[in-house]
């Protein structure tokens, strides 16, 4: 059907527009109007927006706690998400919570996606033994399941921010480098780019023009899909104590240290688990949108 | 008329496309009677797939089919899901220019054909899988009974189109539809299963309508044409009407752009000029006025009647009514 | 026709030589088994084709699926490394000092069947014209400019075009734009594989004609490859005939249509749909599928589906012998020394 819509010589067409509708523009548009990926992404904005501003809300002191006030419950007069199990605020530690929890979210996808598409992109570009050695270094990781490859590199580093961040991206390289070099093998395939290299151009020239601009795209919309995923992850080794240290609030180690209040007070010992399921689903929403609004070719 | 296996009235099919919607069939008539083989002619976009694919209801939820059809005198349009799995295969099958369309990668093609049979007509396996042999002779595939065995892929792209038409025929349908079938072909393949689809309708006595763009191919097999162009039968009439007196300017077009063997070296040939209509804003009157050589202004003024220039042969030019 | 031949600067050998000349071009693929890799066998894609392309000639490749004319045309291109022959440009040996395969092809370009896959759908019409230009150091302005002149030359106004992404634009207009690109870097030779064959017959006159045009206009010559014998005869001043990686017969088209020498070609002629309702084909040329080019039959490759099959040609594989002018025919009929009780 593509040759429906046409803007034939002689059919009566108002003046066109000079400048076509590119390709982001045109997702941007297709993703304005997909009503579950903008509620995602306000969730998404809210939680990042009160974690920046998190000092100018005129919250309660995130490290203060108080022994007579331990484990309220949820809407105790001045605490409206209770306190927890040393009497702090819990919403002041949720919102200050997201500020970790999102860095750690977020930097190992970010620093993954540097390193693992310019690794799959030029493996796959350069093809023969040298993607052949790359993936099979990558199919290596891929033996073991990232919880478990997550907790023993952290392990082995030593338990800290940095050390956590530093494992999962080294868990995330491998998975964005396969699908990087999946998508470029697909690409450099494609008669435009086989017609490109006959106009003369070099390498480099081929994948700044030909090969990035249809790439990154699907790359990143996987990336994006991965957050969830990193912020499960980041929790979880705090939660065994490999990630964040006490007293600094993070979700996955609020959600450990309340573990003793599951049966006194469960719903906040629950909230914490709650932040994690609501930014890592909105980040999957979101990232399927993406992937919805970037489908559309003709 | 009476006796017409196939009997569509005033077609019309709407695709919801953004906000708009986009009317890629417009008011069709077709009539077939039994063991006649109707080419519907066009381009891509002028609406002959639609036009086939409303037939056997297999047109996305997205779509909305207006107007009457009667197959066998039934109302397909009114089947339920359950009549309608009986429809197809049973009244009417298909065949498609991927024969990938029909055939399932994993399954040998033998117990697909058994498969279908028994589904429509609760035979035993014996019997079924002796239709399918009987079937592969009849579409002439070489050694039948070990091809009987064979995946989808393993058989030459003729060769599937042969099985294709096979299963199609398993349950003895009365109408054909084919959807470009032979495009995908060489032409000497092509030819092959263009003269076997003729030699099938006449002995089943098959009513055949045969989606085409190539205008060759309809002249080999259809009694009658019709010639699609923005969703509207422009012209129809006796394949031989059509061809030798053409009416509308747009078959005359399409007759004249395919050159000829008199013409020279570096001789231009007599194209039409302009591309097919825009259908979610197709131009007023009539929709081939924009491209057409002897507009006069009150083409636009309307959508133009269908004019009958001899007995069985129609077109929608204004300029056939004076 | 002949009046700009002498013209182009960049013709070294004169009018006389050939553009193009191809000696026993060979291509096989597959066959190497590796330590993992199971052996399979090889495919003779191209199994030793010679021929020429004159300056200013179209010579117009057909064939059905599998003959080795894409194939053919890829080897020229320098997109696949022949595993023999030898290609000449305008006496020039192809990856030769003399001859650089980038230099080369400056002067070759090539159209692709698919108008849409092989347009890059992150940039606009005019970045995709002016791509060629830049990469062989023209400045972004004049790139520019003469990407303007190119598509008001293939009839697509720049002021409506120039900016649009590949899915905005029809077909037919993605083709215009495709020939644009070829023709950027200003090719002597443009191939043009299946160029127009996804393209709507009403839509496919206008476009052959915009072809006919531009190579009045640039001097140009073609090498047209399509499986549509139609189109061929009035495009082509010779045809080639290819059948399972072989030439089966080559000569002046009209001479092809009117007189072919070898069976395959008359019943590929035959199997064209009659445009006579009255004269409806009533038998097929010839049956069953082309073979696939993995163990080629033996002595001529057409024996096994040729109505003229004799004890000869199943031993003896024909050379092309040349019927009288420009018209050569690797087939033992037509050579009265064969031993064919028909020649």
């Amino acid at each position: 059907m593509a040759d429906t819509i046409t803007f034939g010589k002689v059919t009566a067409v108002p003046i066109a527009p000079v400048r076509g509708k590119g390709y982001w523009a045109s997702v941007i548009t297709r993703l304005v109007h997909d009503p579950v990926a903008m509620a995602a992404l306000a969730v998404i904005l809210t939680i990042v927006l009160a974690a920046i501003f998190a000092p100018y809300l005129g919250l309660a002191d995130p490290y203060r706690g108080s022994i007579l006030r331990r484990l309220r419950p949820i809407g105790f007069t001045g605490y409206p998400f209770g306190s927890d199990e040393l009497g702090r605020d819990m919403l002041t530690r949720l919102i200050y919570g997201g500020r970790l929890s999102l860095v750690m979210g977020v930097t190992p996808v970010l620093l993954a996606f540097f390193v693992g598409s310019t690794t799959g992109i030029v493996a796959a570009y350069i093809g023969g033994w040298v993607n052949m050695v790359v993936m099979r270094v990558i199919d290596v990781f891929f033996a073991f399941p990232s919880v478990l490859l997550a907790i023993a590199l952290s392990g082995a580093l030593g338990a800290g921010i940095v050390n956590s961040i530093v494992s999962l991206t080294i868990v995330f390289i491998p998975q964005i480098a396969r699908i990087a070099e999946a998508v470029t093998t697909q690409t450099r395939n494609r008669d435009f780019v086989e017609a490109a290299r006959i106009s003369g151009a070099g390498t480099l020239t081929i994948i700044r023009v030909h090969v990035l601009g249809n790439v990154l795209g699907p790359i990143f919309v996987y990336a994006t899909s991965l957050i969830s995923v990193s912020m499960i992850l980041s929790s979880g080794l705090s939660f065994l104590g490999l990630g964040v240290k006490p007293p600094d609030p993070e979700w996955g180690l609020m959600l450990n240290t309340l573990r003793t209040a599951i049966y006194s007070q469960p719903l906040v010992a629950a909230l914490p688990g709650a932040m994690i399921f609501m930014t890592s689903i909105s980040f999957n929403l979101f990232s399927d949108g993406l992937r919805t609004a970037m489908e559309v070719r003709q | 008329m009476s006796g017409a296996i196939v009997e569509v009235n005033d077609l019309t099919v709407d695709f919801r496309a953004g906000r708009g919607t986009i009317r890629a069939v417009c008011g069709v008539d077709l009539s077939l009677q039994p063991g006649e083989t109707v080419a519907l002619l066009g381009e891509s976009g002028s609406g002959k797939s639609v036009t086939l694919r409303a037939m056997m209801r297999l047109l996305p939820k997205s779509s909305r089919i207006g107007g009457r059809v009667r197959v066998d005198d039934r109302d397909v349009l009114a089947l339920s899901a359950a009549e309608l799995t009986a429809y197809r295969g049973r009244t009417v099958s298909m065949i498609f220019q991927d024969p990938g369309l029909a055939f399932d990668p994993v399954y040998r093609v033998g117990d697909q054909i058994a498969e279908t049979v028994i589904r429509h007509e609760g035979c035993s396996r014996a019997a079924a899988r002796q239709r399918g042999l009987e079937l592969f002779e009849r579409v002439r595939i070489p050694s039948p009974g070990r091809r009987l065995d064979n995946f989808p892929h393993e058989m030459s792209g003729g060769m599937r189109q042969r099985a294709m038409i096979a299963l199609a025929l398993a349950c003895r349908p009365k109408v054909l539809l084919a959807d470009e079938p032979t495009t995908a072909l060489d032409a000497t393949v092509q030819i092959q299963v263009l003269l076997l689809l003729r030699e099938l309708q006449r002995e089943f006595g098959l009513a055949i309508v045969f989606v085409t763009h190539d205008i060759g191919v309809a002249v080999e097999i259809a009694d009658r044409i019709a010639v699609m162009y923005a969703g509207r039968i422009v012209e129809s009439g006796s394949c031989a009407a059509v061809i030798n007196t053409a009416s509308h300017p747009y078959t005359k077009g399409l007759l004249a752009s395919r050159g000829h063997a008199r013409m020279g070296k570096n001789d231009r040939l007599k194209a039409i000029p302009g591309s097919p209509p825009d259908l979610s804003a197709p131009p007023p009157g009539c929709a081939f006025g924009p491209r057409c050589e002897s507009f006069v202004e009150s083409c636009a003024d309307q959508v133009p009647p269908s004019v009958a220039i001899e007995v069985g042969h129609e077109a929608r030019c204004i300029r056939l009514l004076a | 026709m002949s009046e700009t031949i002498a013209l182009d600067p960049r013709d070294r050998g004169g009018a006389g030589t050939r553009l193009l000349d191809v000696h026993g071009l060979v291509k096989h693929f597959g066959g190497k088994g590796g330590v993992l890799t199971k052996k399979n066998d090889v495919v003779r894609a191209v199994d030793g084709v010679d021929f020429f392309i004159a300056k200013n000639e179209t010579i117009g490749i057909v064939g059905e699926s599998g003959c080795g004319k894409s194939t053919t045309a890829r080897l020229v291109m320098q997109i696949i490394q022949p595993d023999a022959g030898e290609i000449l440009f305008d006496g020039e040996e192809v990856g030769s000092p003399a001859l650089d395969v980038r230099s080369f092809r400056r002067q070759a370009q090539m159209v692709f069947q698919d108008s849409y896959a092989s347009l890059n759908p992150r940039l606009t019409v005019e970045d995709t014209v002016a791509f060629g230009p830049r990469v062989h150091g023209a400045s972004a302005k004049a790139a520019m400019t003469s990407a303007h002149d190119l598509l008001h030359r293939v009839g697509l106004e720049p002021r409506r075009f120039a900016g649009r992404y590949p899915h905005e634009i029809s077909g037919g207009q993605r083709q215009r734009v495709n020939i644009a690109r070829a023709l950027s870097l200003q090719p002597r030779l443009l191939i043009l594989d299946e160029a127009v064959s996804a393209l709507d017959k009403s839509v496919e006159a206008q476009v052959l004609n915009l072809l006919l045009d531009l190579k009045r206009d640039f001097g140009l010559t073609y090498m047209f490859i399509t499986h549509d014998l139609h189109v061929v005869r009035f495009m082509s001043d010779r045809i080639m005939v290819m059948y399972l990686g072989k030439v089966a017969e080559v000569g002046p088209s009209d001479r092809i249509f009117d007189t072919p020498g070898h069976p395959y070609t008359a019943a590929l002629l035959a199997s064209m749909p009659s445009m006579d309702p009255a004269r409806r084909t009533e038998e097929a040329p010839l049956s069953g599928d082309p073979p696939n080019p993995i163990n080629p039959p033996s002595g001529c490759r057409f024996h096994p589906r040729c109505k003229m099959v004799a004890a000869v040609c199943s031993v003896v594989e024909p050379a092309l012998f040349n019927a009288g002018g420009d018209h050569f025919v690797a087939c033992h009929l037509a050579n009265p020394a064969s031993g064919h009780p028909g020649a």
